[in-house]
Order: structure tokens, then sequence, then C-alpha cells
């Protein structure tokens, strides 16, 4: 078997990746890259194509156009060398639920081809890193949902994976173990580790991501860091009127008027970039522009 | 920069992804093998009972043999078939669409063939000592035990390959598991009929008779009869041949079915 070095600044690259399902296009002409030891958070709404471009990033959807490449090797026929550095937190549980915990990770430390050697301190460590020491001997079913997600992202870390996938990894989750699973994909990007995450959770893309690409329809909209995003997309303050329909309709129309861009959010209207507006005729609630802004005002979608 | 020291090349059904699926399925066995034992061994234990001892009173020799004995060596093919075409369908229609086991296994390094391949591969070594359970029930009511009988163990394997094949490409080819009983019901239940298992073919209609040629359940049984009362060399090299070509031909179909199924 012939052993080489890769040379790679760029863990993942996708250009002009477009995946057909009959009549709908799923993924319309993407390009991503993913720079080695960042992490990017892909944000869209249901939809926009994040799955299927994770199912193409493992081979489990064949691109119909476009280049994939994943740790230097083109993808689909070099993809299971780049699975086998690769680590994948799927948005379905699929844990062997009748297993242990440990036989879980035992099962994956087989599957991912570690030593004989190998796979006891595999294992260990991807039960320290989700704090699932205690829980070894533990079966599946008997976990609450936030173990078992912990398990799922230690079950992707087992072979120490250069590039990890992690398929909206809070879905579903309370906001208590969100943040706690923040903290271990946060320790992971520390760690230089590659990372490419699919959410529609604004917040977590803003608080784990180097770099966000909104998706939506199937292709990229914008690519950038948050902060610039914000900054450019939705200035640096919004106005969040609230009051009844009729006073928010003539809001939106005051503020289309005025140049301004204005989103609805429930039961008020936010007028984004109101730093520039010189004398805008409503009062309302002053607050710093968000990714969610930008996020809504690119994709014209609500979110969760 | 460097990224790291990465092996290049792998390829097509590779030792250590057949051994990590099969790994999988060892352990998980651990927690139902009591289950999957006891249906496997017991279903047609009741068919060796009822069939041997229930027609047996009425009929006391078939073909040159004791009816017990008849049936006790027809059983084991019922119960290669059982315990291989069962798992195929359900088992893994259950992994596969209900479980997701298998997104889980392919985000590895593990391809379609390969994961097809084990989970055969494991079946149809199930398969293989389950079907000695109605031969050494046929033993304890008196079937003559004799040294070709080594053979059995290996012609359920290699029927239960077959089977499990076939079980798999139902699994990969239907939409809702309702569907099965249209197979179960259609294919598999009338291929009793042509298989000599409970009673000789030489009885059925010839067309029958020539259908039975293409019936892997009917090689099965003469082959398993074969190892018990003295094989016929020439006959059985046809029986192995015709079981081999089903193994092969279910193994394609069912990694065909399979990938369509997995990879989108």
């Amino acid at each position: 078997m012939l052993t080489v070095a890769v040379k790679a600044d760029i863990a993942l690259r996708m250009r002009g990746v477009t995946k057909r399902f009959g009549p709908i296009t799923a993924v319309n002409g993407l390009d991503l890259d993913v720079p080695a030891g960042t992490c990017v958070g892909l944000l869209g709404p249901n939809g926009a194509g994040k799955s299927t471009t994770m199912k193409m990033l493992t081979a489990q959807a064949i691109a119909d156009e476009g280049e994939l490449e994943v740790l230097g090797y083109r993808l689909p026929g070099e993809s299971k060398q780049a699975r086998a550095e690769c680590g994948v937190v799927p948005q379905l549980d699929n844990l062997d639920v009748t297993l242990t915990v440990e036989q879980n990770l035992r099962v994956f430390a087989w599957l991912y081809r570690l030593g004989r050697h190998e796979r006891g301190p595999a294992v260990e460590r991807a039960l320290e890193i989700a704090n699932l020491v205690h829980r070894r001997s533990t079966r599946v079913d008997e976990l609450s949902g936030g173990m078992r997600r912990r398990l799922l992202i230690a079950r992707a870390l087992v072979h120490r994976p250069r590039l990890v996938l992690l398929d909206e990894p809070t879905v579903g989750l309370d906001p208590q173990v969100r943040q706690e699973l923040w903290a271990l994909i946060d320790g992971l990007r520390s760690e230089g580790t590659s990372i490419l995450m699919s959410t529609h959770y604004i917040e977590e893309a803003e608080r784990l991501a180097d770099t966000v690409t909104i998706m939506s329809e199937g292709k990229a909209v914008v690519t950038g860091r948050p902060q610039e995003l914000v900054a450019e997309h939705a200035g640096s303050e919004v106005l969040e009127v609230y009051g009844p329909p009729d006073r928010l309709a003539e809001v939106e129309q005051t503020a289309v008027a005025g140049g301004l861009r204005t989103r609805r959010t429930g039961t008020s209207v936010a007028v984004v970039g109101i730093e520039d507006a010189n004398g805008f005729a409503h009062e309302g609630a002053r607050r710093p522009a968000t990714l969610e802004d930008v996020f809504v005002l690119l994709t014209g979608e609500d979110i969760e | 920069m460097t990224v790291g020291t990465v092996t290049r090349r792998l390829h097509r059904l590779e030792r250590p992804a057949l051994a990590g699926v099969l790994y999988r399925e060892i352990v998980n066995f651990g927690t139902y093998w009591r289950s999957a034992t006891f249906s496997s061994t017991v279903e047609p234990t009741i068919y060796l009972l009822a069939f041997g001892f229930g027609f047996g009173s009425l009929v006391s020799r078939v073909g040159g043999y004791d009816y017990v004995e008849f049936v006790g060596t027809g059983t084991v093919a019922t119960a290669v078939l059982f315990s291989s075409v069962f798992p195929g369908m359900f088992s893994t229609f259950v992994k596969h669409r209900f479980q997701r086991t298998y997104d889980a296994i392919l985000a590895a390094p593990v391809d379609t063939e390969e994961l097809v391949t084990a989970e055969a591969l494991w079946i149809a070594l199930r398969a293989g000592v389950y079907g000695c359970a109605p031969l050494l029930v046929a033993i304890a009511f008196g079937l003559d035990p004799r040294p070709q009988m080594i053979a059995v163990p290996f012609i359920g394997f290699v029927a239960g390959y077959g089977w499990a094949g076939f079980g798999i490409t139902v699994a990969a080819t239907m939409k809702s598991i309702d569907n099965f009983s249209y197979v179960i019901s259609a294919v598999i239940t009338p291929l009793f009929l042509v298989a000599g298992t409970f009673f000789p073919i030489t009885g059925l209609p010839e067309w029958a008779q020539h259908l039975a040629q293409l019936n892997p359940l009917y090689h099965t049984v003469q082959l398993v009869r074969h190892a018990a009362f003295g094989f016929e060399v020439g006959a059985d090299l046809v029986h192995w041949a015709a079981l081999l070509t089903f193994g092969v031909a279910m193994w394609r179909l069912s990694v065909w079915r399979m990938t369509r199924r997995l990879v989108l």
C-alpha cells in the first residue's frame, strides 16, 4: 500500500457542485472551502441543501456536477480514503441502542481500522472527551438525549480525524446541553481539527464558526467571518419597532422609502442599518445587528 | 502546510472493512442471541416433530428412507432458509430504514459492497450453525450419524449466503416492510412445494419437477440428504454448482440493489 504525505491548506474544497433529485435541484453550483484547522459554519434554513452537501462529502450522495476534494482526496473516487480520516456526526441518532457506550465506540474503532493495541486507548480517549467515562457500561437506550449526542461526537473522534463533519450537532437539544456540546466542539477547534458544521441555529454558527457560509436554495449566498458579514449586510444597529399590524406596515413603508431594509421578526419590524438613517420617524428599541438579521435578509426565509 | 501522512489507496472488499462490520454484528448478537437461536432452532424442530411423527405414523418410508429421517434432513434446509432469508429481509430493512445503522457504517471507510458482503457472511455463518439443529434432533430420534454429515454446516453456509443475499435484495427493493408479505407468500412459501422437504418431488407433475431444478432449496435438501445417506458425486456436483451460482448471483444483486438504495 502506498503511503504519501498530503500537503493541503484546504481541508475541504467544493467547486460548482450540483446535486439533483429528479426535478429538484438540492444543491446548485455550490462553492465551499474549509481551510485546515478552522471551523466553517454552513448556515441555512430547512431545505437549503445542507444535509445533501454533507451526504456528498461522505459519498452517500454523488454529485451530478462539480468537483469535491476532502483532505486532498478527490470524491467520489477516493471517498473511502477520505472517510478514513474524517469523523461524521449525523443529524439523526444512529447509535446501536442495545449496546453500551463503550461497545459503540469499540465497534467504530474497528470500523475505522485502528490496530488491536490502539483500540483500547482510543476508546478511553473518546470517553474522556465526551465526559462519558462513568457511563461506559450504560446501554445507549438508557442515556439522556444530551449524552447520546455526546456519544455521537465521541464516536466520530475515536480515530482522531483531521476533519469533522457535524450535521446539525445540537438540533433538538435543550440550551444547557447545547452549551455543553459547544464547549466540546470549541475544544476540537482549539486543537486544530478542521470542522464543517451545518446548522440552522444562528447562535451556534456565531459562537463556533471562524467563517460562515449562508446557503439558500442549494446555493452559497454569502461567505465570510460572522462579524464581517454583519457589518457588511446589516450595519451596526437595528431598530426593533413593536406594535399592531397597521403600525408595523407603516414602519416598513417609511423605512423602504428612506432606503432602509426591514425584516419581520414575529411581533415587530426590524429596521436594519438604522445608524445611517437621519431622522427616522418611528420610535423603537435599538440593538446591535446580528447574524440572524443577515441570514433573514439574504435568504428571505424564517428560521428557527 | 503538511496536514498529515495518509494511506493513499484503499481497495475493494478489504479485510479490515469486512472485519469491522462483522465485529459489529457479533457484538450486537451478544444482545439477542437467545431469541434468535430460539426461533431459528425451535421452529424447524417443531416442523420435524410434527411432520416426522404426525405424518410418520401414516407413512413409514419415503424414497427408501424412514419418514422421520427423510423429514429430518429436509428440515435442515428449511432451518437454513428461515435463518437466512428473514434476517436478510427484516434485519436489513430495520437497520437501513429505522435505525440508520448503514448511514453510520458508510460514514466510516466501508463501502456498500463490503457492508453487504459482511452482512451476508454473518447471516450465512449463523444459518450454517442453525441448520445443524434439526439434524441433531433427527439423530436423537434415530438418524444414524455419519462422518459425511460434517458437510452440513458448509451446505448451510453456502445456501444461507444466497438466501441472505436474496433477503437483502428484497429489503433494498421494497419501500415498506408490509410489502414483504408478497415475497413471503408468492416466492418463499411456494418454494417448499418443489423442494422435496416434506415429500419427494417425484410425486409432482413433470413441470414441477423441472421447476425444482431452479429452486435453491431443492438443491440444499438434496445435498443435506446425501450427506446423511451417502453422496452421489455426479448429482452432488450439480447441486453444489447450483448453490454456488445462486450465492454469487444473489451477492451481486444485493450489492447492486443496496448501493442504489444507500447512495443517492
